[in-house]
């Protein structure tokens, strides 16, 4: 032991990573980040990929990033600021539109254009969801525990787990079980009866996955995107100043403040074992850094069966580990604009457009674009959230200069052709995109300065995300709470001795959260592993 | 009835949530849409253009008008030099203060003063035996804020005057177009700003130009509701909120000298006689009863009062402004202090205030504990003492040094 370098050593410097560097460090220990690309934050991060324009390349809006991680890693002193969005805005094909507000009454005014009765049950929905989201600290704090264990702590882990559920009260829990049963199509179908709201308001539930919004279980990832610490307002997302890299750097310059090292061009080709124990890494240019501690902010197909070797694990584990799905659905495409993109059915530069735009005009467009990806096709018309972030954080451009941030589900990693062959579907993919937009923003391809294209191949490429899940595993059910990533290794300790895992593969899961890089060090400190 | 300042033709146009309130004698926007975050982040993200018309203003000229100023003055305004900018307050003779505001040394014999409260009657009781002449231009002079960190590229857009080095607590003259102001660089949210005083008859003119060049910038008009939750980020305290006139209280123990406001720093004590000098040299000497500190309420203890009542922890959405009572420990032991105002800080994820203390519990680092009222109950939540600036990022000094080199 005497010979290590590092307390720990945290291979990717993503958000997760950094944090969970900064909680060590704050506590004294001695940490290395190596993160392999040029710049830190893994899929929470900002790029200038065109002179004078930068682009939030992959994450786009921050939602859920706990609170207190802020407060107790300062990280508003070293540059974390989120700013709220205005609107979630809906252009429809047929020349109307729906903007949702802050403002209760604006929007109640806008939704009973379609559907007056919606209109008054909105504000009831948003009631209910916001006790549902006071289970978020009962959940996402907290390791999650072992249902099948019988270890004290681990029980009054469950027990405080199983109060904060049954203080719901009967009603909410019966609700809470539709929610983690039902689609979320069927679940939204019990309160609304407009289609045009309720199909803008599904799209939270299949975020990253690859369902559609009529698969069972999809209400539960709508949950997930409620519990959203609101500052007690009901518009949880927001943009990250200097976009989501904005936040990665917050974090890396928090750990470093507090002592931590973070190296970029640093790529780790394995972990390094010794009698079965994570010794320390080895890096691609062959040097070896020792550390009584590596922790993988990969997600858990690339630590297990990379970074560590099938070899190496037990074969139940190896199994799991191989039958955790990814399965990444979406891409993205980014824009450089000469203007403001205007959208017909709504012209001008208002506040509608000073949030996201989600282009999901029904139910059935939504599943439609979803079938075509059950058998291996990008979707022709597929669901896109936009966001013009340049209009909230002018810094992201040149005056007058704007940026169009595409999120577009579906596009599924293993499309009927194999998913290397990815690159050669690209252009035909971005055009995909760009010709939905045109149908909501006419002369949107004469406004292209310079456009990125990025396919889930892409996002496993360049972020080493398997698969291009941008969540390190589907939040589905099955791979959550204490079996995220696999049952008996959920709580950021691996099945190799003094290896760790800190990303979004691990409990409580995806968006930046922070919650994983926090968990872990913190489940480190206190069993007093490092 | 309230006055309206020369921008009211377009504040009340862009006042949509029609939400105002009196300032000084004049109509004053709250916030200009229904939620008021919008205009916090403007001045945090971006820049927010707020009319500060209401603030009163005198021109002090003359061979002795240093000197003069140095007599009223706290700070020893002879020492300020020209294109300079002091943030000062004015005592009574027991050292009490009176009020506060900038001076700004446009000239060798000219200088431009801001106060909340009218102060002519104050000022030009001192006037004999100086050189000096004292105007009331008040009502002569428009006034804007643009606050934020894209305030420096959106003036640069307008106007000549040379910003980039243009520092902190500095003021300069500026054209845009035919048109003449001055500008400094001082605010009241504790960052990267400026204040810009023009003439009534040109005021339209500078609003106009400001928001087109701010277009592109996404600059927003701002009110007083969000102005109040970054000035507590910034530990800047709020006259007949956390402290009073001593010339308008009815008791004693309503006035608070400069050391106890967090305001001893600007105190220049040894030099020619000056307006409350020997009060406040006692004081030094002997130690002030009171201090001015920040607290930060503990937040895990708030969520968990909520959580008692089923509840999910509530912020509330405006500075708050109420004297609420803190003790040493949560069973109310002794009431030392009380907050004087306090905002959930968005940007933090802070609950803070500013409270006054007694001294010996004002350490930065001590634990206390503050009155909050759950469910119509009131409760205690711990919180610390801290540094009253809980924000205070280094673009509100710093200037473009890359800029400069080119």
């Amino acid at each position: 032991m005497s010979s290590a370098n590092y307390d720990a050593i945290i291979i990717g410097g993503g958000h997760n990573g950094l944090i969970c560097a900064a909680y060590l460090a704050k506590a004294g220990r001695k940490v290395l980040v190596l993160e392999k690309r040029h710049v830190l934050g893994g899929a929470a991060v900002s790029e200038e990929l065109h002179p004078g324009f930068t682009f939030s390349v992959a994450s786009y809006v921050v939602s859920l990033f706990r609170p207190h991680i802020i407060r107790e890693l300062d990280l508003a002193k070293h540059g974390y600021e989120v700013i709220p969005m205005d609107c979630s805005f809906l252009p429809l094909p047929n020349g109307d539109s729906l903007a949702r507000w802050a403002d209760g009454n604006r929007s109640r005014r806008e939704i009973s254009r379609f559907s007056r009765k919606d209109a008054e049950t909105y504000p009831e929905f948003s009631r209910v969801m916001t006790h549902m989201g006071k289970l978020a600290k009962a959940v996402i704090d907290h390791p999650a525990p072992d249902i099948t264990s019988l270890r004290p702590a681990e029980l009054s882990n469950m027990l405080r787990l199983g109060k904060s559920f049954k203080s719901l009260g009967p009603e909410l829990l019966h609700l809470n079980i539709k929610l983690v049963t039902m689609s979320a199509a069927d679940f939204l179908d019990r309160w609304f009866e407009s289609d045009t709201l309720k199909a803008p308001m599904s799209v939270s539930g299949i975020i990253g996955t690859f369902q559609g919004v009529r698969s069972p279980g999809t209400a539960y990832v709508l949950l997930h995107h409620y519990m959203g610490q609101l500052d007690g307002v009901f518009r949880s997302w927001g943009f990250s100043k200097g976009g989501t890299g904005g936040i990665s750097m917050a974090c890396a310059r928090a750990a470093e403040a507090f002592g931590a090292e973070v190296r970029t061009n640093s790529p780790v080709q394995h972990v390094l074992l010794r009698n079965g124990e994570a010794k320390g890494v080895v890096l691609e240019n062959g040097d070896e850094l020792l550390a009584n501690q590596i922790i993988s902010n990969l997600d858990p197909n690339r630590t297990y069966l990379k970074m560590v070797g099938e070899e190496h694990l037990p074969q139940e584990v190896a199994n799991d580990i191989k039958r955790y799905k990814l399965r990444g659905s979406s891409g993205k495409v980014n824009l450089a604009l000469d203007r403001v993109p205007e959208f017909s059915c709504r012209p001008g530069i208002g506040d509608h457009l000073r949030g996201d735009v989600a282009i999901a005009p029904s139910i059935d467009y939504l599943e439609k674009a979803f079938d075509q990806a059950k058998y291996g096709d990008f979707s022709t018309r597929p669901y896109i959230n936009a966001v013009i972030p340049t209009l909230t954080d002018p810094t992201l451009a040149p005056p007058g200069k704007h940026i169009l941030s595409c999120f577009v589900q579906y596009a599924p990693y293993h499309i009927k052709e194999g998913a290397e062959n990815w690159p050669k579907f690209r252009d035909a993919f971005g055009e995909a995109v760009i010709d939905t937009m045109e149908e909501y923003v006419p002369g949107l391809r004469n406004m292209i300065i310079y456009k990125q294209v990025l396919t889930p191949w892409d996002l496993e490429q360049q972020m080493g995300l398997t698969e291009g899940n941008i969540f390190q595993g589907e939040l589905s059910l099955e791979q959550l709470l204490f079996q995220r990533p696999v049952a008996g290794y959920a709580k950021y300790k691996t099945a190799i001795n003094n290896l760790w895992m800190c990303g979004s593969g691990t409990h409580p899961g995806g968006g930046i959260m922070g919650a994983s890089g926090e968990l872990c060090a913190k489940t480190m400190l206190q069993n007093r592993s490092v | 009835m309230p006055i309206k300042s020369p921008f009211f033709p377009r504040t009340s146009e862009l006042c949509t949530s029609m939400l105002w309130k009196e300032w000084a004698g004049y109509y004053a926007v709250n916030s200009y849409q229904i939620p008021h975050d919008a205009e916090y982040f403007a001045f945090r993200e971006s820049a927010g253009l707020i009319d500060i018309t209401p603030l009163f203003k005198y021109r002090v000229t003359g061979p002795d008008a240093a000197e003069y100023l140095a007599r009223i003055m706290v700070k020893d305004i002879t020492k300020l030099k020209v294109g300079r900018v002091a943030y000062c307050c004015w005592c009574n003779d027991a050292g009490k203060i009176i009020d506060d505001g900038t001076v700004m040394r446009r000239d060798e014999y000219e200088f431009f003063v801001t106060s909340a409260d009218p102060s002519f009657s104050w000022f030009s009781r001192f006037t004999r035996g100086y050189q000096v002449e004292l105007e009331d231009i008040s009502d002569q002079i428009a006034a804007l804020a643009l606050q934020g960190p894209s305030s420096r590229a959106i003036l640069k857009r307008i106007c000549d005057a040379d910003l980039d080095r243009l520092r902190f607590f500095r003021t300069t003259s500026a054209r845009s177009g035919d048109n003449e102001f001055h500008i400094s660089r001082t605010g009241y949210t504790g960052d990267l700003g400026y204040e810009l005083w023009v003439e009534n008859k040109n005021a339209l003119r500078l609003w106009d130009a400001i928001m087109e060049a701010g277009a592109d910038y996404n600059i927003r008009p701002a009110g007083l509701d969000a102005l109040d939750m970054t000035r507590v980020e910034a530990g800047l305290i709020l006259k007949d909120v956390d402290y009073f006139n001593a010339q308008h209280v009815l008791i004693d123990d309503r006035t608070s000298s400069p050391f106890e406001v967090s305001l001893g720093w600007m105190v220049d004590l040894d030099r020619r006689p000056f307006i409350g000098q020997r009060a406040l040299q006692l004081e030094k000497a002997e130690g002030s009863a009171w201090s001015l500190a920040g607290i930060e309420l503990e937040w895990t203890e708030i969520e968990d009062l909520y959580a008692r009542y089923g509840l999910p922890p509530e912020v509330q959405h405006h500075a708050w402004r109420s004297s609420i009572p803190i003790y040493t420990d949560k069973s109310q032991g002794k009431q030392i202090g009380y907050a004087t105002s306090g905002t959930w800080s968005p940007l933090l994820k802070k609950n803070i205030a500013l409270a006054t203390l007694q001294s010996k519990y004002a350490t930065p680092g001590t634990m206390v504990a503050m009155e909050l009222s759950v469910e119509h109950v009131r409760h205690t939540v711990h919180a610390w003492i801290c540094d009253p600036q809980f924000y205070n990022p280094e673009r509100k000094r710093s200037n473009p040094v890359k800029d400069i080199a080119a």
